[in-house]
């Protein structure tokens, strides 16, 4: 197991894998996220209550969803920066920070028009809204404090504090709606409850995170590519590598 | 298909401006962000390059000036 | 697992869970801030602050709403089924107001005990269902209304 575990930590054997995957991710997000907005918007039925506005679901869950599973597994490749000082963790917070920065900001931008039509603002100091503006501001920071430092080592343990900092953020927007009197509605997907809507409306929902999910993992494996090759630039294999003219 | 025409799905009773707003800097800024990321990589295998090159110049020169002190380091992975 | 590696992943645990409990105390400190509106339990408790502006937030109370033919001026009744709070507004409403529906209401609570809005916000639920099966439900639970009252007339009358 800790045999795995080194390997995983080897950029050259990453760098190799993430190749294979790449076609495979793009082409299966890409697929699952247009098939679920297609359903979503031209041929799931409209709500009883919001008519067509509610269509934004299709991509304000997906965004908001996968924002928040970023900032996990960041603070989890934290962890494993902060420990066993992985060279491959540090890479992976790096490359999808701004991934997740534009994902939150997707997700409140989306949020913030759908407001407007159904609540009657496009924002409200509320729990779960904060929470999540400050999940922006997390990411934000994050990029930042990285970009502050020059030396490798120093910023990526700097940066991993800094995740595992903020992680306590992710339970607060998670029960926010929970915890405390919030103009946003509870979760439409509970992990331990059948969806609270028919199948034509959290199937198409369902195909769109997981297109996007797929999509995340493909921008991620191939921001780490180019975040390995800054790295290595002066080992051999990426030498043999770029002269082969494979890229 | 949830619409009777192509024009009531253009419209959504009147929601269409906030529906289409949404769709439309969601794929805007996906676009651009796997646009950028496949520039950079190209970007980064680009810079690799040229820096070797420029070694593979710069060693050569050095051959042909025929200097008695060259140091090659080779930099092998540590995996 | 190495000695060193341990006692780090130790700080970084006792880091988390430091953090952890700092904010949850932080966050109950403050949970009256946190919460956006008061419910018409706490104001009726007497909970909310008079002449403050605050938010009150509940369901409209069926068949509470009056409108005023000649202006924009409505009054209706929140409530969360232990108490109930007068409110009136005056102003265009949004879209999804209706009898029944959640609404978080901005304004001052006077000496009387009603509450005067000066913005009213809707807020709705997770549950999102088609036109026809928002239709179906209502119907059953009427019919389920009706039968239960059929039944209250029919032990009345024997």
């Amino acid at each position: 197991m800790w045999q795995f575990f080194h390997k995983l930590g080897s950029p050259k054997w990453f760098f190799g894998i993430a190749t294979r995957l790449m076609p495979w991710l793009l082409a299966g997000g890409v697929l699952l996220l247009m098939a679920g907005i297609v359903w979503g918007l031209a041929f799931a039925p409209k709500d009883y209550l919001q008519g067509n506005s509610y269509r934004i679901i299709f991509i304000h869950v997906p965004t908001a969803f996968i924002a928040q599973s970023i900032y996990i597994m960041m603070a989890v490749a934290a962890v494993v920066t902060l420990v066993w000082r992985m060279k491959l963790a540090d890479v992976f917070v790096k490359a999808v920070a701004p991934v997740g920065l534009v994902l939150t900001f997707l997700a409140l931008f989306t949020g913030a028009v759908w407001g407007k039509p159904t609540w009657g603002t496009w924002w409200i100091w509320d729990a779960r809204l904060t929470s999540m503006l400050i999940l922006l501001f997390l990411y934000g920071g994050v990029i930042a404090l990285d970009r502050a430092i020059n030396d490798e080592k120093s910023a990526a343990r700097a940066v991993a504090i800094l995740v595992l900092v903020g992680v306590v953020n992710i339970p607060i927007i998670k029960y926010s709606v929970e915890w405390w009197n919030t103009l946003h509605q509870p979760a439409t997907f509970k992990l331990t409850e059948k969806p609270s809507m028919p199948a034509d409306m959290w199937v198409p929902l369902l195909l769109s995170v997981l297109g996007l999910y797929l999509l995340f993992g493909w921008l991620a494996c191939l921001r780490m590519q180019t975040e390995i090759l800054f790295r290595e630039q002066r080992t051999r294999w990426v030498k043999d590598y770029v002269m082969a003219g494979r890229g | 298909m949830a619409f009777d025409s192509f024009s009531a799905f253009l419209v959504m009773e009147g929601h269409g401006p906030y529906v289409w707003a949404c769709y439309g800097v969601f794929f805007v800024l996906m676009i651009a962000m796997m646009v950028w990321s496949v520039h950079r990589r190209k970007a980064a295998i680009e810079s690799c390059r040229r820096g070797y090159e420029f070694q593979a110049d710069r060693s050569e020169q050095q051959a042909a000036r025929g200097s008695a002190a060259s140091f090659t380091r080779v930099n092998v992975s540590q995996d | 697992m190495h000695p060193i590696r341990k006692k780090r992943l130790t700080i970084v645990l006792f880091l988390l869970v430091g953090l952890g409990i700092a904010v949850a105390l932080t966050t109950y400190a403050l949970r009256q801030n946190i919460n956006l509106f008061y419910d018409p339990s706490q104001i009726s408790a007497g909970e909310a602050p008079v002449d403050v502006r605050i938010r009150a937030g509940g369901m409209v109370e069926e068949g509470s709403v009056v409108r005023d033919p000649d202006s924009l001026t409505i009054e209706f009744r929140v409530t969360d089924f232990n108490a109930s709070v007068p409110v009136e507004y005056t102003g265009i409403l949004p879209d999804l107001f209706a009898e029944g529906q959640g609404v978080v209401a901005m304004g001052r609570l006077n000496n009387n005990g009603r509450f005067v809005a000066d913005q009213v916000l809707a807020k709705h639920d997770e549950n999102y269902m088609p036109p026809e099966v928002a239709d179906a439900l209502e119907k059953a639970a009427k019919g389920q209304n009706k039968a239960s009252e059929n039944a209250t007339t029919n032990t009345v009358s024997y």
